[in-house]
C-alpha cells in the first residue's frame, strides 16, 4: 500500500482502509516454520526403492487389502453381490502386457480404472475420461480403443497392451518410442503414452504407411500442446526401423 | 459426475437367445450395450441409470459381413473399422464404408458397432445434460428457444423437439434402401431402414423403433445400388470426434450422362435421415451437368426452417446437394 493512499482515499471520501495484514507479515520459510524442530522426512527415491510407494502401491491393490483400501471408490453394493450370482463373475484374470493378472473388479468399472488404480500402471493418462481425447489409448488384441470408455468386463480374454509393455524387457526403447525421442514428440508429455499406442497399433497392422495414413491413424489422439508434425514425423521414421 | 458409473449388473449373455431372456426378464430396467461408445457417457452422466446392463458386443451370430445372395449381410456388432475394411461393402457399396470411415475417431470406430451407430440417441446437449426436456419425458425444447445455442439442431420435421440424427451411416443406408432386421422373443421382424428412425411426431422419446426387448440383429444390404455412383460426404467443426453438422449420402445409376435414377438422404438437418426426394425426382431422367446442379441446388433446402443460430446450415445443404450431383458428371 503506497504512503499517501490513506490521505487520496479520504479526499475521495473511501472509509478508511482495513489493515493489511500483508504489510506487516515477515516471510520465512515454509519448511523451517511448519516443521519446527521436527526430523528431517526420509527422502523417498521414486525409481529404485523396492519400498517406494509406486512399488507399495502395485503390491496392495491386486492383493486381498485393496478391496477395502479402495473401499471409498468402489463401494460394493448388495445389487453387486446378486451380480456375481448371475451376472459377471468379480474375480477375472486379465491379460496385461503379456502377464496373467488376478483382478477385482466391479461391472461398471472401466479399463482405464482397472489399469491405473487397480494394477498400478498408471503409464496409461485420463484425460477425458469421454472418448474425446485419447490419452487413455491401450491396444486390445493390438486393436487401439479408448480405454476410459471401455468396462474392463468387456476384454475379458483379450491381450491388453498399455505403454509399459511396448519396450523390450531389457529396457531397449520400441522404435516408436526411440522416434518420438528424435524427433522431440512429447513437450508436456501427457498426451504421449497413448500416441505410441496408435502409433505402435497402427505399425502393427501397417508397418509401411503412407503419411496420411499415419496422421489418420493418430486423429483420435489430441496433443494439447500441438506436437502433431513432431509425432506424425516419429511415427514415419519409426515406419522404417519397426 | 463423470468419472464413475453407476454399480449396474453385467450380463454377457453367450447367444441371441439368452439375450432376449434377459432383456424379458429385466423388461425396462434392462439397457442393450454393444461397443458403449454411447452408453457410458449416459452412465457417466447418471442421467440414465439401467440396472441391468446386457453386454452383446461379443455374440458371434450378431457378427461380421457376408453375402448371403439376395443381399450383404452386416450383423449388429460388426464394428464401423471392420466395415470401412470390408473389401465386400468396399467394392460394392463405397458409400456405406465412407460414412463409416468419417464417424468419430479411429479408436470409437475400433469398438463403436454398426447396431449402436444406428441405435444412438441424439446429441442435443440440453438432452444430454439432463435437462427435463419433451424428449426426457418433460414439458418443455430448452432448445428451441430465443436464446438456446441450436446451431446443430433441425431445419426440417419438427415436432415440439429440434434434435437431429447424429449417425452417419444412417443417411448411407436409407440412401441403399437397407432392411433392418429385429428379433424380439425369438422371432425377427424386418423393417426399412427410413421406417426404422423414428421423429418426434411418431414418438418424442425415442428414437427408432427398437422397444424394450428388442435386439438389432442385423442390417441387409439389398444388391439394388450395388457399384452405383456413389458420394459421401460429412461437414463438421473437427474432422475427428465431431458429429456432422450436415452429411450427404448418395446414390446414383447414370446412362450416358443422364441420371436413371438416384436415392439422396441427409443427416443433421431432421430428428431421421432426410431423403431429398424432390432433388431426386428432379434429377431422375435429366443430363449432369452445371445447369442440373443450379436446379437441384434450388430445391435442396425447400421447406427449411431455420432456428436462431443454424441458418447456416440451409446453404450448406444445398452446396452439399450440388456437388453430390456434380460427382456424377
Ligand atoms: C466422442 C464421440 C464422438 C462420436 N462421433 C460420432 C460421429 O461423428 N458420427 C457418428 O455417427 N457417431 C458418433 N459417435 C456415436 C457412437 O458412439 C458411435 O457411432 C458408435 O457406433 C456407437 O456404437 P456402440 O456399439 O459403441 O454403441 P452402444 O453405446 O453400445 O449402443 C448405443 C445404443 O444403441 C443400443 N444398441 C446397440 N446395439 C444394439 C442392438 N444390436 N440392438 C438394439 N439396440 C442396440 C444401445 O442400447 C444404446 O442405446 C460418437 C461418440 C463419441 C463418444
Ligand atoms: S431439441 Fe429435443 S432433445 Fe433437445 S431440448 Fe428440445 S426436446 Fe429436448
Ligand atoms: S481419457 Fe479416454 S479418450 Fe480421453
Ligand atoms: S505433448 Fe503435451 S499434450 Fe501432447
Amino acid at each position: 500500500m503506497s504512503e499517501d493512499a490513506p490521505k487520496r482515499a479520504a479526499e475521495l471520501g473511501i472509509p478508511e482502509f482495513p489493515p493489511d495484514p500483508a504489510d506487516d507479515f515477515e516471510w520465512v520459510p515454509a519448511t523451517r516454520q511448519v516443521a519446527g524442530d521436527l526430523p528431517e522426512p526420509p527422502l523417498i527415491d521414486w525409481r529404485t526403492t523396492s519400498s517406494s510407494r509406486r512399488a507399495f502401491l502395485r503390491g496392495v491393490v491386486c492383493s486381498g487389502v485393496a478391496v477395502s483400501a479402495s473401499a471409498h471408490l468402489f463401494t460394493v453394493r448388495p445389487s453387486e453381490a446378486r451380480a456375481a450370482v448371475r451376472g459377471v463373475e468379480r474375480l477375472i484374470t486379465l491379460n496385461i502386457n503379456g502377464k496373467a493378472r488376478r483382478v477385482d473388479v466391479p461391472p461398471s468399472e472401466t479399463l482405464a480404472q482397472t489399469i491405473r488404480y487397480r494394477l498400478g500402471l498408471t503409464g496409461t493418462k485420463i484425460g477425458c475420461n469421454r472418448a474425446e481425447c485419447g490419452a487413455c489409448t491401450v491396444l486390445a488384441d493390438d486393436v487401439p480403443i479408448y480405454s476410459c470408455s471401455t468396462l474392463t468386463h468387456q476384454v475379458r480374454g483379450k491381450a491388453i497392451t498399455t505403454v509399459e509393455g511396448v519396450a523390450e524387457p531389457d529396457g531397449t526403447l520400441h522404435p516408436v518410442q526411440q522416434a518420438f525421442i528424435d524427433e522431440l514428440g512429447p513437450q508436456c508429455g501427457f498426451c504421449t503414452p497413448g500416441q505410441v499406442m496408435s502409433a505402435v497399433g497402427l505399425l502393427k497392422k501397417n508397418p509401411a504407411p503412407t503419411v496420411d495414413q499415419a496422421r489418420r491413424a493418430l486423429s483420435g489422439n489430441l496433443c494439447r500442446c500441438g506436437a502433431y508434425h513432431h509425432y506424425l514425423a516419429g511415427v514415419m521414421r519409426a515406419a522404417g526401423r519397426a | 459426475m463423470t468419472d464413475y458409473m453407476h454399480a449396474f449388473d453385467l450380463y454377457v449373455p453367450a447367444s441371441l437367445e439368452d439375450a432376449a431372456r434377459l432383456l424379458e426378464e429385466h423388461g425396462e430396467n434392462a439397457w442393450i450395450v454393444a461397443g458403449g461408445k454411447d452408453s457410458f457417457d449416459w452412465f457417466k452422466d447418471r442421467h440414465k441409470q439401467p440396472q441391468a446392463v446386457v453386454d452383446i458386443g461379443g455374440l458371434q451370430e450378431l457378427h461380421g459381413i457376408r453375402d448371403h445372395g439376395s443381399h450383404i449381410a452386416i450383423g449388429a456388432t460388426t464394428t464401423l473399422t471392420e466395415m470401412e475394411e470390408s473389401e465386400l461393402l468396399g467394392e460394392h457399396f463405397p458409400v456405406l464404408t465412407q460414412a463409416a470411415a468419417q464417424v468419430a475417431s479411429p479408436q470409437i470406430r475400433n469398438a463403436g458397432t454398426i447396431g449402436g451407430n444406428v441405435s444412438q440417441d441424439t446429441r442435443c446437449t440440453y438432452y444430454r445434460d439432463g435437462f427435463p426436456c419433451y424428449r426426457a419425458g418433460g414439458n418443455a425444447c430448452y432448445a428451441n428457444t430465443p436464446t438456446a445455442m441450436n446451431r446443430e439442431h433441425a431445419l426440417f420435421g419438427v415436432s415440439r423437439c429440434v434434435a437431429v440424427t447424429p449417425s452417419d451411416t444412417a443417411p448411407a443406408l436409407v440412401a441403399l434402401e437397407a432392411e433392418m432386421v429385429i428379433s424380439r422373443n425369438g422371432t425377427l421382424r424386418t423393417v426399412p431402414s427410413e421406417e426404422y428412425f423414428v421423429g418426434p411426431d411418431t414418438d418424442i422419446t425415442r428414437m427408432t423403433v427398437l422397444e424394450a426387448g428388442d435386439i438389432l440383429v442385423e442390417v441387409r444390404i439389398p444388391w439394388t445400388w450395388a457399384g452405383a455412383r456413389s458420394y459421401f460426404e460429412k461437414v463438421a467443426d473437427r474432422q475427428t470426434w465431431d458429429f456432422a453438422l450436415v452429411n450427404i449420402a448418395l446414390v446414383a445409376k447414370t446412362e450416358d450422362n443422364r441420371v436413371a435414377d438416384a436415392r439422396i438422404a441427409c443427416g443433421g438437418v431432421q430428428c431421421t435421415p432426410r431423403r431429398l426426394i424432390e432433388v431426386e425426382d428432379l434429377v431422375k431422367g435429366e443430363t449432369v451437368g452445371p445447369d442440373l446442379e443450379t436446379l437441384a441446388k434450388r430445391v435442396a433446402a425447400r421447406g427449411a426452417r431455420a432456428l436462431n443460430y443454424n441458418q447456416f446450415k440451409i446453404p450448406l445443404v444445398e452446396n452439399l446437394t450440388a456437388r453430390a450431383v456434380r460427382s456424377l458428371a
